[in-house]
């Protein structure tokens, strides 16, 4: 009875003045976070709708922020420059824990059981790693290189049980850490995969990890269906080259880059993106394209590849058909376009354009912006599809 | 005495810095300010404490000299992933960057 006049009160009011305390009961598959940087600020956004739901603050410094979802896509954990780790409950917008681990983190992942979340750190370098549940630490592990010196850790993702991958930027190698028991991690280390790892990937079956390097041409690739055969080097001619040009922004590195069976890389310094056989491990084509590309997105029926820039030209998008492979567009949704971000079927793309305080969507059949949303000074977007993707 | 010592010391930098910051026009001081923050914030931070380029805080970069940090803006730093600017930044503006970022221009 109690239950009964209830909901005819929530039907009577809608969304009115019991919203406050009854919420309307929802789902998470439809929202998404978009960072705005500068002002260590998250947004609550609703796919179907292209609107803001509710904004978060008090995150820090989110230069360069990047976030993963609980299995259940209601929290996110949001991995700060400034080393702060935040839990945000995004169905209630506000921040349900927060815990400063470092003096400065790149990015971090969350286990395939979803019980733990590990922080890469530049400073003072390693992982940390938490639980979901409560974010108290259960494992610190330095990165201390075959040199003996404490390692920047970029590239991290999640491998099948307890596990993460990550690489030491400048010792140059791979570590796989095995939390199965948090208290005693088993490392298993490849030194000498060359020099100055920047960014990593693994592609979305879990099976391949690939580190670009920035120090040498070429990629270090490790099978992990075959881990005993160890870090073998493909690509050698990626990277600068004979005349190495200068980066103005070092390229990012997912595992949204595979199309069926190529992965699509952005070339270092290069006006290019590098199509390459997923398995074979050659390069089969070369598609130029407008400027230095930082993210190179399949959209997730692989038909189509999106690129954005580094400066100068940040402020064009480039969208290749896979199958020819060339060029269909050159769109210029706004004002240094810093981050993409497909919906989960992919029928569209969000877009941040930092400087135009704004993130514009497109419908990725028509090519054409369909909303647009008021952001200030946006940088990632990230939906909770993720949550299900090995490596995002 | 040590007071009016460090006085003169700060009248010497800001007239070093001077001709420079003079030669930027304000527009472009502002695009050049928030280039310091969005654009090299991705890789040494927006609030300049570090990242995968080394720390810019005023402490960190005051045992070097004015011209090693333009230099460095213009030229980079082989073997690291800092480019060279010089295709995007004139000497002028680098100048101006580097007083910036030292502290020697608000």
């Amino acid at each position: 009875m109690k239950r009964l006049a209830a909901t005819v009160l929530g039907l009577g009011l809608g969304l009115g003045l019991l919203s406050a305390c009854q919420p309307v009961l929802r789902g998470t598959g439809d929202l998404g976070l978009v960072v705005e940087r500068a002002d260590g600020r998250l947004m609550v956004v609703e796919n179907s709708t292209s609107t803001k739901l509710a904004s978060v603050s008090g995150l820090g410094d989110l230069s360069h922020a990047a976030l993963v979802y609980s299995r259940d896509q209601r929290f996110a954990y949001v991995f700060g420059r400034d080393g702060g780790l935040t839990k945000v409950d995004i169905l209630s917008g506000a921040i349900a824990g927060r815990v400063m681990q470092s003096g400065n983190s790149i990015g971090g992942a969350i286990s395939q059981d979803g019980s733990l979340v590990a922080v890469a750190n530049y400073t003072p370098g390693g992982i940390k790693v938490f639980d979901a549940a409560t974010l108290e630490q259960v494992a610190d592990i330095p990165a201390i290189g075959a040199d003996g010196k404490a390692s920047k850790v970029i590239g991290i993702a999640d491998l099948s049980g307890r596990r993460f991958i990550y690489s030491l930027y400048d010792a140059g190698e791979i570590w796989i850490a095995d939390l199965t028991d948090p208290k005693a991690p088993r490392l298993t280390k490849h030194t000498n995969i060359g020099k100055l790892p920047y960014d990593a990937l693994i592609t979305g079956d879990g099976r391949w990890y690939l580190a670009g390097l920035f120090g040498e041409d070429g990629i270090a690739l490790l099978d992990l269906w075959n881990p005993d055969k160890g870090v073998k080097r493909i690509l050698d001619h990626y990277g600068k080259g004979k005349e190495a040009l200068p980066v103005y922004k070092m390229p990012h590195l997912r595992g949204w880059a595979v199309a069926g069976d190529e992965v699509w890389l952005p070339a270092i310094g290069h006006h290019q993106v590098l199509v390459v056989d997923k398995g074979k491990w050659t390069e089969k084509a070369r598609v130029d394209v407008a400027g230095q590309p930082v993210f190179a997105m399949a959209r997730p029926d692989g038909k189509q590849v999106w690129v954005n820039f580094a400066l100068p030209d940040y402020s064009k998008v480039q969208v290749i058909d896979t199958q020819t492979k060339t060029v269909i567009k050159t769109l210029e949704p706004g004002l240094a376009i810093l981050h993409m971000e497909f919906t989960a079927k992919g029928e569209r793309v969000w877009l941040s354009a930092r400087d135009s305080d704004k993130v514009v969507v497109y419908d990725t059949e028509t090519l054409a912006p369909v909303a647009e949303l008021p952001a200030v000074k946006p940088s990632g977007i990230f939906f909770t599809s993720r949550a299900g993707k090995t490596g995002l | 005495m040590r007071m009016l010592a460090a006085v003169t010391g700060a009248v010497v930098l800001a007239l070093a810095a001077w001709p420079a910051a003079a030669e930027v026009a304000p527009a472009r001081q502002a695009k050049l300010k928030d280039m310091v923050a969005q654009d090299c914030g991705s890789c040494h931070g927006m609030t300049r404490q570090g990242g995968l380029g080394s720390p810019l805080r005023q402490e960190d970069l005051a045992k070097l000299s004015a011209e090693a940090v333009i230099e460095t803006i213009l030229e980079g730093r082989p073997g690291t992933p800092m480019p060279p600017w010089k295709a995007m930044l004139s000497r002028e503006e680098a100048a101006w960057i580097a007083a910036y970022l030292m502290g020697e221009l608000k």
